[in-house]
């Protein structure tokens, strides 16, 4: 039924992201598609995977941003304009526009975890809910016909034939610098609930009104260059001890 | 958003075929000409061949008949239920129109509004879509249900003249119906200057720190999103495409339904017949430019 729950469901599984730490390595977007293509439903096929129109289904993509604070420079040493890399999955809405727009009942909210899933048997390849979604989460296997978006790794965090570390998503559990985290958001005790309380963790386009699961950690502030001291400095005057004695023997010379 | 040209015949299609079949139902022409029994036939083939086409696109369409299922969250899943269920009134019309010559009032009525309801459910499945703010807006179903209209009467006034039926008042209708639409069309079209309300900014939730600006896709060529959602038509081919379809959907067929009154039935015939070609095509060509010119909101992931 693509009716979303009708109460908040107890659980909201779902992913942090901390953008300060990513640094754009697409480790997260291989190890989703390596997990995903032999795990839940149809295999992410690639369309003339070694041809000159190369194309494929992903589940995780990493776009890069530059931002540019007002008054900025955009380019050189100078510049203050920073990049920043962004990981963006399905953000398991709570208010799902992409399965209440699904025909079939093939799109589901779990009412238990909150998960958002296709039913792969169910599904007719409309695309409809492609359309609903304004992240782009879901995207169309062109080889099976059917809609493929983040399962969260259903069968990974439940999974009790792996070892209990391994029980995240495969995106998280891949990547070397700790940007993702998962858990549950609906937890305020649980790590992720704190790291966003701490840090001002943040819904993508709230305007859209999906409340999105998934939140964002925003980058910190970072030092202007022209705000770092120089590092060598030339004048030795204030210098004592040893190094007043190195000083003076070099200055022999 | 991607124009797809099964979904363009579908939505020109059946707006013309549930436009003619209201305008049947509600016995606007006298069912014991042949023309109006063939014209029944005309708007169950409109119907038919739009709603197949409409499955074309269909990654799985052995499974369409999944979509009747979830009609109480589902706007699409709507629009296949009522299709169906109004195929029953306008069949029973059709056959007592082709076989007895007679109009039924009643099944009529229920077959008309089953028409007015279906495009409405049609036009709903665009406007309920945040995500594209073009079509979020109660001006969509409002100019599918207009335009609907508008193309039944004129088609009704088309086969009422080959019929030699006097049609004063489906004329005068029509005039009314294609004014209010192209209307409604051009406030509707003001709209995509609109400021939209997703930008790079919001979608990265990077405002607080300045400009945001794509600096590095997340793959090197298309993918299925930008496939789908972002296509984007050169304003200066759209404003005279819109052009194209206002002349040829709008003005020259409400100048010939105008003048068909005082020609005489033959010549009134082929004017409106003219003024029905004219107007499919620039029907053809608004629905194109509907999904060409929307915006979806993924694309600020995108820098599109």
């Amino acid at each position: 039924m693509t009716c979303l729950p009708s109460q908040p469901t107890p659980k909201k599984l779902g992913l942090v992201i901390d953008l300060d730490v990513c640094v754009g390595c697409h480790a997260c977007v291989v190890s989703c598609k390596e997990w995903n293509t032999g795990g839940y439903g149809a295999a992410l096929s690639d369309q003339e995977p070694y041809g000159a129109e190369v194309s494929g289904t992903f589940l995780n993509r990493i776009h890069s941003f530059e931002v540019i604070p007002d008054g900025g420079e955009v380019a050189a040493e100078k510049g203050h304009a920073r990049l920043v890399h962004f990981p963006k999955s399905c953000l398991h809405c709570e208010n799902a526009p992409c399965v209440t727009v699904c025909p079939t009942g093939a799109s589901y909210k779990r009412a238990d975890d909150g998960i958002v899933l296709v039913d792969e048997d169910m599904c007719i390849g409309c695309g409809l809910c492609a359309w609903a979604c304004p992240y782009g989460a879901r995207e169309m296997d062109v080889s099976a016909g059917v809609m493929k978006k983040c399962t969260l790794c259903v069968d990974r965090i439940y999974n009790e034939t792996l070892e209990e570390e391994d029980r995240v998503p495969s995106c998280v559990r891949t990547c070397p610098t700790n940007a993702r985290h998962f858990g549950d958001l609906a937890d305020p005790t649980s790590a992720v609930s704190i790291m966003v309380a701490e840090r001002g963790g943040y819904d993508l386009m709230p305007e859209q009104q999906t409340l999105p699961v998934n939140k964002y950690l925003p980058p910190r502030p970072k030092t202007r260059l022209e705000d770092v001291a120089p590092l060598a400095a030339a004048d030795t005057a204030g210098a004592k001890g040893f190094f007043a004695w190195v000083d003076a023997v070099l200055e022999r010379f | 958003m991607h124009p797809a040209y099964s979904i363009i015949f579908f939505t020109t299609a059946s707006g013309l075929g549930y436009g003619l079949a209201a305008v049947l139902g509600l016995g606007f022409l006298d069912p014991s000409s042949m023309w109006v029994r063939f014209a029944h036939i005309v708007a169950l083939g409109l119907i038919s061949a739009g709603l197949l086409s409409s499955t074309l696109h269909l990654g799985n369409p052995q499974r369409a008949w999944r979509a009747l299922t979830q009609w109480r969250s589902s706007w699409l899943s709507r629009e296949g239920v009522l299709s169906l269920a109004t195929f029953v009134p306008l069949c029973i019309s059709a056959w007592f129109a082709l076989f007895e010559g007679r109009h039924l009032p009643l099944v009529g009525l229920l077959g008309a509004i089953g028409c007015v309801v279906t495009v409405y459910c049609t036009s709903m499945i665009y406007a309920s879509l945040r995500a594209v703010q073009a079509w979020n807006t109660q001006l969509t179903p409002a100019c599918y249900l207009l335009y609907a209209g508008a193309s039944g009467s004129l088609l009704g006034a088309f086969f009422a003249a080959g019929a030699g039926q006097s049609a004063v008042v489906l004329t005068g209708l029509s005039l009314v119906l294609f004014t209010a639409a192209w209307a409604t069309k051009l406030v509707w079209r003001l709209r995509l200057r609109e400021k939209q309300i997703s930008t790079p900014e919001s979608a990265t939730g990077l405002g607080a720190i300045g400009t945001v600006r794509l600096f590095e896709r997340p793959h090197t060529n298309e993918n299925y999103l930008t496939r789908e959602m972002g296509y984007r038509v050169a304003r200066k081919h759209a404003d005279k495409l819109f052009a194209i379809a206002l002349i040829a959907g709008g003005l020259v067929p409400l100048a010939l339904l105008f003048l068909s009154p005082v020609l005489g039935h033959t010549q009134a015939a082929i004017a409106l017949g003219l003024a029905v070609v004219l107007h499919t095509f620039g029907m053809l060509v608004e629905r194109w430019l509907f999904f060409a010119e929307a915006r979806h909101a993924v694309m600020n992931y995108y820098g599109r």
